[in-house]
């Protein structure tokens, strides 16, 4: 299982900061939380794979917290960015 | 070949497609052009990718007493990632950040216009 931890490591660290590179250009405050989503989401299958590698379940309730709680920032910033308040111009 | 190798490969497989699925959701977050279509690449490792990861989480521990937590993410993902989205489309379209140009069919423009109508006394 060492191969895949390896090759599942190297997917998720790319996709880490190619995420993180959205979200630092990102236009749009909406563009940001949506790409936030995404970092969570790679977040869960990192505890994940740790776990199924090492075969232990000391994360699951941690994956179960960050499924469940994972929306209420977006959820809570589309609410708040309702308007057009809090909205930056494009500027790509 | 025993029956736990069998697994370790299937739950090898599971990850591998879970986390390239990630990948490729960075992949689009990057590459394409406007909110609606970044949504459409984010929800690739939301739901899938999840669901996938888990699989293989669940093939490894080979445990039925975990089974049921590991449903439980996968229930409060389902129940919670379209909310999420839905929230982020509805905040993108109503702030108008949404390119019209890009879209294939828009009948809730025309929903929002006839709503603005004024209406008449009660």
């Amino acid at each position: 299982m060492t191969w895949v931890l390896g090759i599942c490591s190297a997917f998720l660290v790319v996709a880490a900061v190619l995420v993180v590179v959205r979200i630092t250009r990102g236009p749009t405050m909406l563009d940001r939380i949506v790409a936030f989503d995404v970092l969570v989401s790679a977040t869960i299958c990192a505890l994940g794979l740790e776990a199924a590698v090492h075969q232990h379940t000391h994360s699951l309730p941690i994956l179960a917290a960050l499924a469940l709680l994972g929306f209420v920032s977006t959820a809570s910033v589309a609410s708040l960015t309702g308007g057009r308040q809090g909205v930056e111009e494009e500027d790509r | 070949m025993s029956w736990t190798d069998v697994l370790d490969v299937a739950a090898a497989a599971c990850l591998l497609a879970g986390c390239l699925l990630s990948l490729l959701a960075a992949l689009g977050m990057i590459r394409f052009p406007d909110l609606l279509s970044r949504m459409h690449a984010a929800t690739k490792p939301q739901v899938l990718g999840l669901v996938l990861v888990l699989v293989g989480l669940g093939l490894r521990l080979r445990d039925e007493r975990t089974l049921g937590l590991l449903l439980l993410v996968v229930l409060f993902q389902f129940s919670t990632a379209p909310i999420a989205s839905h929230m982020a489309g509805r905040a993108a379209f109503r702030a108008g950040q949404v390119d019209h140009d890009l879209l294939v069919t828009d009948e809730l423009s025309e929903t929002l216009e006839s709503h603005e109508e004024p209406r008449g006394a009660p």
